[in-house]
This record gives C-alpha cells, structure tokens and sequence, in this order.
C-alpha cells in the first residue's frame, strides 16, 4: 500500500508499504530517520516515542496505515535550525545521556510533558516518563535535565 | 581528599563555561548528536544493495540435531541464502576463552536458542518468514538443568570434558579454626540480564581482497576479530573492524553474538549484510550474569572479630564457557568481602548446564558473593546484638591488610570510612505515622494506589563491596593507543586512534580531557575505534578508564620528548635546560616556544603499548597469588517501606560512598554510580530470567522488568578520592563498584522492615509476605 504522511514538517509518499509495517519501521528503514530507536518494539521502552498529530506515541505500536496523512513530529524535528532545543541541551548540559539509546525517546516524552505541565513536581516527571526505560544513568540526570528544562521554560 | 555530593551539584547551565581536562566536569563529545538523534547505533547502519541476516534457533534446550531442510526457505522470492554449520569455512566453534560453542549447532544443540542456521533476505520480514520455513528436525533430549546435580559425578556431562568448568580453591589459616559465635546460611542469585537497551546488531561489507569489513557494538574490538577470523579461515589482516555506535553492554556484548554470522552472510552474497536482534532474540543472544547458590558460615569472637569463613558457591554457566572461568576466579578471590579474616575456606564451582550461557556482566563475580557474605555480616551483627556498621567498620581491611590469597592491600582501602559516610548520611523523613495522609504515589504500590500506609513498615540496611579492577590472574592485560600531533589551521590538533570501545561510559571524554591537559591544546579529534591500532583490551572489568588514561598520558609524554628535543635542536640549548608548561617550551631567557612553532617542522606520533602492574595465577590447590591490580570500593545505605501484606517495596533514598582514587570527570563518575546502582536496585527487587526446564518464560521488556524512573528513589553519592600510587593520576576504576553493594543493602533494609531471612534475589512478593518458605527463609536455618 502507499502511505502519505508528514514529518517533521516535510511531506513523504512511500509505495509498497507492507501491511505489517509499523510507523517506526516506516521512519527508520523507508525514510531513513534513524533518531527513533528500536530496543523492544512492544510498547515497553518509549525509546520510539513520536509525537502523532500532537499526541505521545511508541510509533513501534502504531501501523505504518495509522499514520497515513498525519503529522508526525520525530526527534529530529525538534529544535530550530539546526539548534537545539532546551530540552536537549538540558540533557547534554546535565549529563543526562550516556550511551544515548534512550535519550531521543526521552527527549521526545519531555518536549510533550513540558508542553502540558511547563512547570511539573517531581513526582509528575516520573509519572511521565514512566514509560522510557534507560538502562544507563538511574535516571537521576534525567530528572535534573528537565527539572532544568522546566525552569528554562523549556 | 575531597567530596563530591552528587544530589547536591546544580546541573550545569546551558552554555555555562566548563573546563575539559582532567578532573573537570567536560561534556561528551558525542552528547549533542546523541540528543538530536544524529548518532549512528549499530542497528542504524545502512549500505547500498543490503539484505539482511535473521537466526534459525534451536526451540529445545538439548536436543539431537538430525537434519536441517533449507529448500522451503529457498522457494522464498528474495531469499539469498541459508547456511549450515557446513557452510563454516574455518574453525565450527568460538569462545571467548575457549572455543567451545559451534558458530552454527552441530550434531547437539544444548540451549534454548542456540543457533542453527541462517539466513540472508532483502527484507526483515522475508528473512523472518525465511527463518520459520527452515525446516530442522530435532530429537529432543533431557537437558541438564539443576546446578546441584550437575555437578555430581554421575550426572550426564553437557560436554564431553564433563561439567565442572573451573573449581576455585581458597584456603589460608587453619582450616579447623573455631568460633564462639556462628553463623551460617544459603542464599540464591536469580539470573539477571544486561538488559542494554540498543539490540546486537551490525553490518557486515565484502572487501575486494575476498576480506570483509564489520561494524558492530561490541566491548572488544580485536577479541572478536580473532574468532571472526578463525572461523572464517581468513588472516586476521583481512577481517577489519570497526566501532558502530553502543546502546549500552554491561558484559553482554564481551561475547560474539552475530559477528561470525554476519561476516559468513556477506562472504556468502557478496552483499552488505545487516542484522539486529528483537529484543526477544536479544534475550537468547548473548550471555547473562551467573545465577548462584552460596552456602556461608561466619565465625566470630564475642568481641565481633571474624575467625573464620567458609564458603561453597555453585555458579551456573549454562550450555558454554564465555567467561565463566574469571568470574568464579572473582567470586572466589574476593568471597569473603573487604574484611579482615585469618581463616579461609573457599570452594567456588562453575558449571556447564543446558540452561541459558552466562558469563559477564557488571560486577562479575562479586555481586553474587556480596549478597551472600553482607546478609551473613548482618546475621553475625544481630547475633553479637552490634550494629551492621560497627561489626563492618570492626573487621573493615584497610591499606596494608591481607587478601585471603595473601595478597597486601598496597592502596587506600577505605571500607570503614565509606560506611561511616553513609550511615551519617541525613536520612529521609519518616514515615507518616497515621495511614492516610496524602502520600499519593511515594508508598509502594506507587501510583497504583494500593495502601493508604496500613501495613507500611520502613526499614534501613547497609552494604559494603568490593572488586578488583581489570584482567587478573596473571593475564597479559595491554592497551594501545596512537597519538598525533599536527598543526591545524586554528592550531594544533592532537588525533587519537584506538581500539577502546565507548559503551555509554564516557571514555571518549575521557580520552580528550587527558590529551587535553597533557599537551596543554584543546582541540582533540577522536578517530572511530577500529582494528588499524593494536588491541585496546576490553571495555570490560572497570578497566578501560584505567588502562586507556595510562596509555594516553605515555603516549603524551613521548610526544612532548619529541617536542623538547625539537626546542632544544631550535633554541641550541642542551633539553634539561628546557621545560614543559601548558603547551609550551619554556626555555632559558624567556624563550618560549609553542606547540604550533615546533610542529612546523612536520606532525609527530607515538604509538605506545601499556600494561598495568603484572598480576599472578593463583595457586590451584589454596587460591595464593597476588591475582589483581587494584581494588574499587563502594558503600550502601538503602532506606526502604515495605508493604507487609501485599509483599511490595519502595525504595525510599539509596546513599552511596566510593572511593574513585581520582575523579577524571566527576559528572560521568556519578553517572556511573548512579546507573549502577540501580542495576543493583533491580536485582534486589525485580530482574531474573526465568528458566522452566531450560527454557526461558520471559524474553521481554512485558515480562523482564528493568526499573523505571518510578522504581529508583532519589541517590546521594559521596566520592572520595584516595589516590591509588600504583595508577594512572591515581585512578580507580569506577563502573562496576556501586552495582555490588546496592543489591545487598536494599535486602538489608527489607529484611530490616519485615524481620525475615530473605535468602534470594530477586525478591518476590510471595517472599516477602512469607508465602514461599524457601525464598523467605533460604532453605534449612542454621
């Protein structure tokens, strides 16, 4: 099947798109957007977190066929110009990231979180990024990335 | 000396001016792309005309293997290929010390999982259907499953040199000493996975010299060149290597996973070949750390000193040897903790099975034995009616002590100066005392709500563990680096080149803060980690900080020799009378020389081959020999509240103490005590693979829970730095310490809470509330 849809502000049309394909599997293999990572597939990590039409998803969990004439907002759409959002330059400044599997899909969930809470408690961070695993930094960085972030207003 | 209070330290601001040599809290020289999802991970690699590979594995955990049937799969439009144990042109078996496991399974498969063929496709999804239409017929065999009865004489041999992998023998003292007070009892360690978030994956590209070039996410670039190369019957000049980007290792990528499989796929099509494990495959794909049965008993005076240890521990390997051999030469070496004991008896078996591989992971060796001699320490405390950390702090080592394998502790040793630090930490506010005020979300249940703090009880436990750092036993444990130095257009460029592999850690910081404050520049061009440089070892052990700072800092210090004997031929002056300061060569009257003036004369580079202080091979028959290079030592406190009728824990507050020797970054070394912490956090509390009759039942992130963000409570860390004399700026490795101690001292706290035994991790439910005897009681008392 063809699929239509748009990321990061540029609009692609991919032909032959199996019925079986996800919307990451779309973003990585067909459009070569590799900032959307692959670590479990089933919705467990976050590490595949987009923005559809707005809305936090694992793109893992969303069929290629959902996405077709949607919005989609990937890690590599964040930031102006080439310039980094405060988000991620939170993550760099604090430390937040070490082998950085995670990172885009944590980047991803915070731009979203900030966007509905600009100034969250912790315990609203960790409720919202419940479902990002890292496996690397005990997400004690994380925290003080967005806390940062927040208080930057993103 | 000086403490760095992590929870305390502001994250930098944004564009805030830090300084990037050593001791300086220097970024990442990879932070920005990583952030804005530019940086290349294995799994993200591509080359034009690029089939994928996919895995046949075996369903059984031992079975016979009688034929495999590729024609189906070959029928399929778009299949290349399928290849067979026959199709391995060199050496059918590889290992990281021994070559014991087929590259592809002949004649018996001995683990769920294990691989029989392969497969290359122009798509995931036909190489997918490709592996389900490889026919393979099995006659399925009773596997070897229970470590205890593996080990018995008579039980059926997984190998043909039977089961016992390695027996480690420790005894000093009087092995008849006695004791008014002891101790003793048995506890258990669930199989934990690395659970690394970036799955194996590569990719594999024919060279025209009939060579091939791979990138992979590994730990150890020229260890697997050497079995990639033997497998394919190939010199090692024609197997080239290089770094993809790491998603995280922990031990699980020491091992070869699909380096072989990849490189005989592309040989085979003569294509690019790319693969990556699912995370179900991932669970089947590399090694896990050992699961372990340790029977301990302490004795003791009445005053609290330790008379005696003896200890049995049984480790299973599962179907093949990967690192088993060093990881019980740990478990044994530093079986009885950092303490002082005059009497030891140490027996610690490693096993072959048919149950999943182990082999390394953070902590290797020593956090299963640290579960088991911290518990013993708190049993003996109770015992003696002392307090956890005074009975510690009472038998603590310190510089000068001795091994139990007679072994001087020839650097700071600081193991009752850690706990005290811990125990005088603040500690968190208790708990409401009336059930039902607000505490949404802190008590265990979390945001499920599941109490109102009816049956809540809070407890406090303290652990103390230690490891040795680096390659021990007397291997020859090297690394190397290259450096070069040029004049740039806007001054002089060092480039560094070597084969020591970034996994997350922070070692490419590292590598450009020490060239940095050695030769006095600022711009430092890291080249791809690769096999065009000799071995860097690997980034395994805590030891690749060490290891690459040293051979960094010689390589510097040749390249400033050469640069002095350039200012001396210049200035004629004789080199003593010239001096090195930040970049420059001060000579007599003032003259000044800079870097960018004596690289005129063309770049310099100095290769150089380092090795840390030689260790020795333990004697076989009483575990004598001074076996490591150094020791890393942290200390725990856990605060916990623990759910007495549902069997739920909240870890309130985790206090750490570690002596790193010297910070080189002091952001990524609480990084590091951060993270591993909290894999010592999910081994007390959640993380095991489960085997049922050799097969594992949760291969999954829905199944095989890593913590979250909810489950990790907030980390104070104290750093001491106690210079090591005997290390590079007086380093100590840094990655693999807090990951021992925090799994012990959060069981402490709930044992502490609900007053049970708890004699296994990882802790369940039923243990806690005491629905399972054996879990809550660790098997017959006393």
């Amino acid at each position: 099947m063809q699929i239509r849809l748009n990321v990061n502000g540029v609009p692609y049309e991919t032909d032959d798109v199996w019925e079986g394909e996800s919307l990451l599997y779309v973003l990585r293999e067909r459009l070569g957007l590799w900032g959307s990572k692959n670590a479990c597939e089933q919705g467990e990590c976050g590490s595949c977190s987009v923005l559809l039409d707005g809305e936090l998803v694992c793109s893992c969990l969303v069929a290629a066929g959902q996405a077709h004439g949607r919005q989609v907002v990937t890690v590599e759409g964040l930031g102006d110009d080439g310039r980094m959002s405060a988000v991620q330059e939170a993550f760099v400044a604090a430390g937040a990231v070490q082998c950085g599997f995670c990172t885009p899909g944590l980047v991803v969930a915070t731009e979203d979180l900030l966007r509905h809470n600009p100034a969250p408690s912790d315990l609203e961070i960790r409720e919202a990024l419940a479902g990002n695993l890292c496996r690397c930094t005990g997400y004690e960085k994380v925290l003080d990335a967005v806390r940062a972030a927040a208080g930057m207003g993103r | 000396m000086s403490t760095l209070t992590g929870q305390t330290r502001e994250p930098a601001a944004p564009g805030a001016r830090t300084g990037n040599g050593i001791g300086d809290d220097a970024r990442r020289p990879d932070g920005t792309q990583k952030v804005a999802g530019r940086f290349a991970f294995s799994s993200d690699l591509w080359a034009d005309g690029m089939v994928w590979g996919a895995t046949v594995r075996s369903p059984h955990p031992r079975a016979r293997l009688i034929s495999v049937d590729p024609s189906e799969a070959l029928r399929i439009a778009g299949v290349y290929c399928v290849l067979t144990h026959e199709d391995v042109p060199g050496q059918k078996t590889f290992g990281l010390e021994v070559a014991d496991q087929p590259v592809l399974a002949m004649g018996e498969v001995r683990y769920q999982g294990e691989a029989v063929a392969l497969v290359a496709a122009d798509s995931p999804e036909t190489a997918r259907r490709a592996v389900a239409a490889v026919r393979v017929e099995y006659q399925p065999l009773v596997p070897v499953v229970d470590p205890m009865k593996a080990m018995l004489p008579t039980a059926e041999k997984v190998h043909p040199s039977g089961n016992i992998v390695r027996h480690f023998k420790l005894r000093s003292g009087d092995p008849l000493a006695e004791a008014p007070v002891v101790v003793s009892g048995e506890y258990e360690v669930g199989m934990q996975d690395q659970a690394f978030l970036g799955p194996e994956s590569g990719l594999a590209v024919p060279a025209d010299d009939g060579g091939v070039d791979l990138q992979v996410a590994t730990q150890w670039l020229h260890v697997d060149r050497r079995q990639v190369a033997a497998a394919l019957g190939l010199p090692e000049d024609k197997v080239r290597l290089a770094l993809a980007g790491v998603g995280g290792a922990f031990g699980a990528r020491e091992d070869v996973s699909l380096q072989i499989h990849l490189c005989l796929l592309a040989l085979r099509t003569g294509r690019p070949v790319k693969m990556v494990y699912s995370r179900e495959e991932s669970f089947f794909g590399h090694v896990h750390r050992h699961p372990a049965r340790l029977r301990y008993v302490h004795g003791a005076g009445r005053d609290g000193r330790l008379v005696f240890v003896k200890a049995e521990m049984v480790f299973d390997g599962g179907a093949y040897m990967s690192s088993t051999r060093a990881v019980i030469g740990n478990a044994g070496t530093l079986g009885v903790g950092p303490y002082v004991v005059p009497n030891v008896s140490v027996d610690a078996y490693g096993l072959y099975t048919n149950n999943p591989p182990c082999g390394a992971m953070r902590g290797f060796g020593a956090v299963q034995a640290c579960f088991a001699y911290e518990a013993q320490m708190d049993r003996l405390a109770e015992e003696l009616g002392m307090h956890p950390v005074e009975l510690r702090s009472l038998n603590a080592m310190a510089q000068g002590s001795l091994m139990p394998t007679g072994q001087v502790v020839d650097s700071p040793a600081p193991v009752a100066d850690l706990l005290r630090r811990v125990w005088q930490a603040p500690l968190p506010p208790p708990l409401p005392a009336v059930a039902g005020v607000a505490t949404e979300g802190l008590l265990p249940g979390g945001m499920a709500n599941t109490t109102h703090g009816e049956g809540v009880v809070r407890g406090t436990g303290y652990a103390v563990g230690f490891k040795n750092v680096g390659f021990s036993e007397g291997y020859d444990d090297y690394t190397t680096v290259r450096v070069s130095l040029a004049a740039g257009p806007d001054g002089p460029v060092a480039t560094v080149q070597s084969a020591a592999c970034e996994l997350g850690q922070g070692l490419v910081t590292v590598e450009t803060q020490v060239v940095r404050s050695e030769l006095g520049l600022s711009d430092v061009v890291l080249e791809t980690a690769d096999t065009r440089v000799g071995s860097a070892g690997s980034s395994s052990a805590s030891r690749q900080t060490y290891m690459t700072a040293g051979a960094l800092r010689e390589a510097c210090a040749r390249l400033r020799a050469g640069l002095l004997a350039r200012a001396a031929a210049r200035l004629g002056v004789p080199e003593p009378d010239l001096s090195w300061a930040h970049g420059e060569v001060l000579g007599p009257e003032r003259a000044v020389l800079g870097l960018s003036e004596l690289l005129e004369a063309g770049p310099l580079e100095e290769t150089v081959e380092w090795r840390h202080r030689p260790t020795q091979d333990v004697d076989p028959e009483t575990g004598q020999g001074d076996a490591h290079v150094q020791y890393c030592f942290a200390a725990h406190r856990a605060v916990v509240d623990v759910d007495t009728e549902l069997g739920l824990v909240k870890v309130v507050q985790i206090d750490t103490a570690q002596d790193v020797g010297k910070a080189i970054n002091p952001g990524a070394v609480i990084g590091q005590i951060h993270g591993g912490t909290t894999q010592g956090l999910g081994l007390a509390l959640m993380e095991e693979i489960q085997i049922d009759a050799g097969r594992v039942r949760n291969p999954s992130f829905t199944d095989y829970l890593i913590p979250t963000i909810l489950d990790v409570p907030p980390m104070r860390v104290q750093v001491l730095e106690l210079a090591d004399p005997h290390a590079p700026y007086g380093l100590r490795g840094v990655g693999e310490a807090p990951t021992i101690s925090s799994t012990p001292a959060i069981v402490a706290a709930v044992r502490a809470a609900t007053g049970r035994r708890l004699a296994r991790v990882p802790l369940r439910p039923q243990d806690i509330v005491g629905l399972d005897e054996a879990g809550a009681e660790g098997g017959p008392s006393r």
